[in-house]
């Protein structure tokens, strides 16, 4: 047997309130206000399509209860690097053994659901696992803005310990180009939504269906569960009532939540459901674009075991409100800042030495010495216990899932910071090594010596001028 | 085995520009105009110094690198000129250069010049600048408020004190300062201030605040040493000699290993209590009896006071409160306003506090001269709390 094995997702805490986006644009479009209900998430300035990748599949990897996985495919329309391939960034940050197989799929919103028939069908032995991620740009007082959303889901593939087994999956692929985005534009260019519903939709869908019931041997009425993603919020019942799906089987499209996560949509909705599945229940979950993907899924006992640190019920719940629009602008690179002359400093990354902190860097690995067992960070030539000193006796020490205790902090309203007050501090790790670091998600009057913290992987910098994104590992407070 | 430095090496002459924002004056103008009353006041012709040493902080923002800035401002005969860098060290460290240099024989006179230009960047506070390729990648991008504020939150959690109190100590350090700074011509901020104005001015690094950060400031400070043989040879009365010279840096201890818990100086400690050895200093409290310390952040002040010992571990507060390092005080501390407000010129800053106490021990202070100095001790402290170079010098009347 088959099929998918775990999962996990990840949805940026801020979730901007699309009244607030409303009241900044409907001078300008009046058609914004029918769309102003709920809030949609929205990637932190220091947060895209590789970071979110990398919390999705730290959570996937946590309901696995292992890193063994022999191939990791990233899909994405929103990767940061045309050319130096991110699944591999991913791959150093999750901490995944270096000899598998990795890929981004790209170029179109099926690239999740066509990654995962591809891993499922490839029918390996151990686990794969498939990302998907987005942080889809937008123009300001676009009615994408405020339908748009961000977010990353992770699943694993495999044989053992199957939870949705695999049943069977339909392509067709039609060049029907309800939008496009080309090589030099950062935005989307798209026609008429009715006419995306009546020609697109309605037809391409149903006939996928139809294709994938006859090919699985399902009947229509076996569907439990149906995970249909798009941004148009009346078009799943319209496609559910032309194919005689019962209604009560269209899986939430999170508009009012997430907002449409591209890519990732799928995989968050397929999570969703299977968070709400039974054994023996059936899944079809679509992917559509210049094409359509459908899969079908039967969920079994396994579903019970299993349990990621956070999945899509946590990650939607993990939330705060964020009512400034201008603040989303400003993190989407959508207006020109005056970032003042301590934002023009050099922020070039220097990639042999880069290579050679990769570890750190990446990985977030210090050291543990053999001699006294001291654990630290970063890993230095001799031992930092100034007891022990000893030369190279320190073995690798992952510290990308520890949690730690803040030591001492400030808001520094001084340095440059995409967004002021830059906070910062000593953290002491739990079971041991120390280091001053950036901190992220910090909510003003919440933060303390004392505090409990966990390290999350994140951007440290834009080179703007080479177009290169620095990540490294930043300190959130979870108390 | 080593002797220590003590009273083998004499201050033939000191000067000391005008501290502050010099727009009309070059790096040049200020190395010239502390050496002019430099050389008058060590009363010799230039060509009998020997050799020089040469402080600044930052290179790219002022005088350029290697030792010939100094070489061709002051047309230096052609002597060997060593150029020095220890971060906010770096004046001590020039001087540090001289002293040895004529503590071994191998020359009579030197002379040590710090400088530093930092007002040409076209912002306030210090320059945005790069920690190193590798360091740049990970560490924070943490301003020098920033990293200081730690030291504040660290002492708060240590000793589990109320925002508010400290913050009221730390004021007060601030407005002992600029008092003290209101009566010295030579202070880049000469105006009193109060504790309300102080406590509640807008924070740059949560806890620490407007009147909680030094002054960032042009200027150039330097000395001339000599023997005390060749001083008194030379007619030099009241001489002013060096009894201890320490400095001790940090190895990474305090960033990385739990042993240090962020609540005061490792480095200050350690060549505190050497350079007592080393002065043959036993009772602190008592014996040293002015300081000037490197006051960049009120909070660093205080918790000095404690790494000092010239408070109790936990007790800086009520010292500072109870007034013993104002100016009337038992242990007068930034008599010259301090880093805070005669200003932080930061290759000058350690010779700035060797200025002030030569003028206090020859009773040359003016508005600010203390009655009866004994012994003078000056702090500097380069980097941040978490890794830093600390260097400390004693002097006071020779024998």
């Amino acid at each position: 047997m088959i099929g998918i094995t775990g999962f996990g997702a990840y949805i940026p805490t801020a979730r901007l309130q699309k009244q607030a986006m409303v009241e900044a644009n409907a001078w300008f479009d009046g058609g914004l206000k029918a769309l102003g209900k709920g809030e949609r998430s929205i990637c932190n300035w220091d947060e895209d399509t590789i970071t979110m990748a990398v919390e999705a599949g730290k959570d996937c990897l946590s309901s696995l209860g292992s890193n063994n996985v022999d191939a990791l495919y990233l899909a994405s329309t929103t990767l940061p690097f045309l050319d130096r391939q991110n699944s591999v960034v991913v791959r150093e940050a999750i901490n995944l053994d270096p000899y598998i197989r990795t890929m981004d799929v790209s170029s179109s919103q099926r690239a999740a659901t066509s990654a995962l028939l591809a891993l499922l069908e490839a029918g390996s032995d151990n686990n794969s696992l498939l990302i998907a991620s987005e942080h889809r740009r937008t123009k300001a007082g676009s009615r994408a803005e405020m339908l748009w959303g961000d977010g990353a889901a992770s699943l694993a593939v495999g044989s053992r310990n199957v939870i949705a087994q695999y049943l069977g999956g339909e392509s067709v692929a039609l060049d029907f180009i309800d939008h496009y985005r080309g090589e030099d534009s950062s935005f989307d260019y798209d026609w008429e939504e009715r006419w995306v519903r009546d020609e697109g939709f309605m037809k391409i869908v149903p006939d996928t269906i139809t294709r994938l019931l006859e090919r699985c041997e399902l009947k229509i009425s076996e569907i439990n569960h149906f995970v249909f993603p798009t941004d148009q919020a009346r078009t799943p019942a319209a496609v559910a009532k032309k194919i005689g799906l019962n209604p009560e089987a269209l899986v939430d499209n999170g508009l009012a939540s997430v907002g449409a996560a591209g890519v990732a949509q799928p995989i968050l909705m397929l999570c969703a459901a299977l968070e709400k599945a039974s054994p023996g229940e059936v899944i079809v979950a679509v992917g559509f674009g210049q094409g359509c993907d459908a899969l079908a899924f039967r969920v079994t006992d396994e579903i019970k075991r299993l349990n990621p640190a956070r999945g899509y019920k946590g990650s939607l719940a993990n939330r705060r409100s964020e009512t400034n629009y201008n603040k989303f602008l400003s993190f989407n690179n959508l207006i020109e800042r005056d970032i003042g002359k301590r934002g023009e400093a050099d922020k070039q990354t220097y990639l042999s030495g880069f290579n050679r902190r990769k570890d750190l860097l990446n990985g977030f690995i210090g050291g543990k010495c053999r001699e006294c067992g001291t654990v630290q960070i970063p890993r230095e030539k001799y031992c930092v216990n100034p007891q022990c000193q000893k030369l190279d006796s320190q073995d690798q020490h992952p510290f990308s899932n520890a949690s730690g205790t803040v030591m001492s902090w400030t808001a520094d309203q001084l340095t440059f910071d995409w967004n002021p007050p830059a906070y910062f501090g000593m953290v002491q790790f739990d079971g041991g090594g120390k280091l001053m670091m950036d901190f992220t998600e910090v909510e003003e009057g919440k933060i303390d010596s004392g505090a409990k913290v966990s390290v999350h992987f994140r951007i440290k910098g834009f080179d703007s001028q080479r177009g290169f994104v620095k990540y490294f590992w930043k300190a959130v407070i979870t108390d | 085995m080593a002797t220590g430095i003590k009273d083998k090496v004499v201050i033939l002459g000191m000067g000391c520009s005008k501290f502050g924002e010099r727009w009309e004056s070059s790096p040049s103008d200020l190395m010239v105009e502390a050496f002019e009353e430099c050389l008058a006041d060590a009363g010799i012709e230039k060509d009998r110094i020997e050799a020089a040493w040469f402080g600044a902080g930052i290179d790219a923002f002022n005088v350029g690198s290697s030792a010939m800035p100094l070489s061709i401002a002051l047309r230096l005969n052609y002597i060997p000129v060593t150029k020095v860098e220890n971060m906010c060290a770096t004046g001590t460290e020039a001087f540090r250069g001289a002293v040895y240099a004529v503590a071994s024989g191998a020359c009579d006179i030197a002379l040590a010049l710090g400088v530093e230009k930092l007002k040409d960047t076209g912002y306030g506070g210090l320059p945005q600048r790069s920690r190193g390729v590798e360091n740049d990648m990970y560490w924070p991008n943490l301003s020098a408020p920033g990293a200081f504020a730690q030291l504040a939150t660290g002492y708060q959690a240590k000793h589990k004190l109320n925002k508010q109190d400290l913050k009221r100590a730390m004021a007060h350090v601030s407005v002992k300062s600029h008092a003290n700074g209101a009566k010295n011509p030579k202070a880049h901020l000469q105006r009193e201030i109060t504790i309300e104005q102080a406590m509640n001015a807008p924070f740059i690094a949560e806890p620490i605040g407007l009147f909680d950060c030094c002054g960032v400031s042009d200027g150039s400070a330097c000395a001339i040493v000599t023997t005390p043989e060749i001083a008194k040879s030379l007619g030099k009365e009241n001489l002013v000699s060096v009894k201890a010279l320490q400095l001790a840096v940090s190895n990474g201890t305090e960033a990385g290993h739990e042993s240090w818990d962020g609540s005061y100086l490792k480095t200050t400690r350690i060549a505190a209590q050497r350079a007592y050895n080393e002065a043959g200093v036993k009772n602190p409290k008592a014996d040293i009896t002015m300081t000037e310390v490197h006051d960049c952040f009120s909070i660093t002040e205080l918790v000095t006071m404690e790494d000092l010992q010239l408070a109790e571990e936990g007790a800086a507060i009520k010292d500072v409160l109870d007034g013993t390092f104002d100016a009337d005080g038992s242990n007068p501390c930034q008599i010259d306003g301090g880093l805070k407000c005669f200003g932080h010129p930061i290759g000058a800053s350690g010779l700035r506090m060797l200025y002030e106490n030569y003028l206090q021990f020859q009773g040359k202070a003016g508005a600010r001269q203390l009655s009866n100095p004994k012994l003078g001790l000056n702090h500097n402290l380069g980097g941040f709390p978490h890794q830093n170079i600390c260097s400390i010098s004693i002097v006071g009347p020779y024998r």
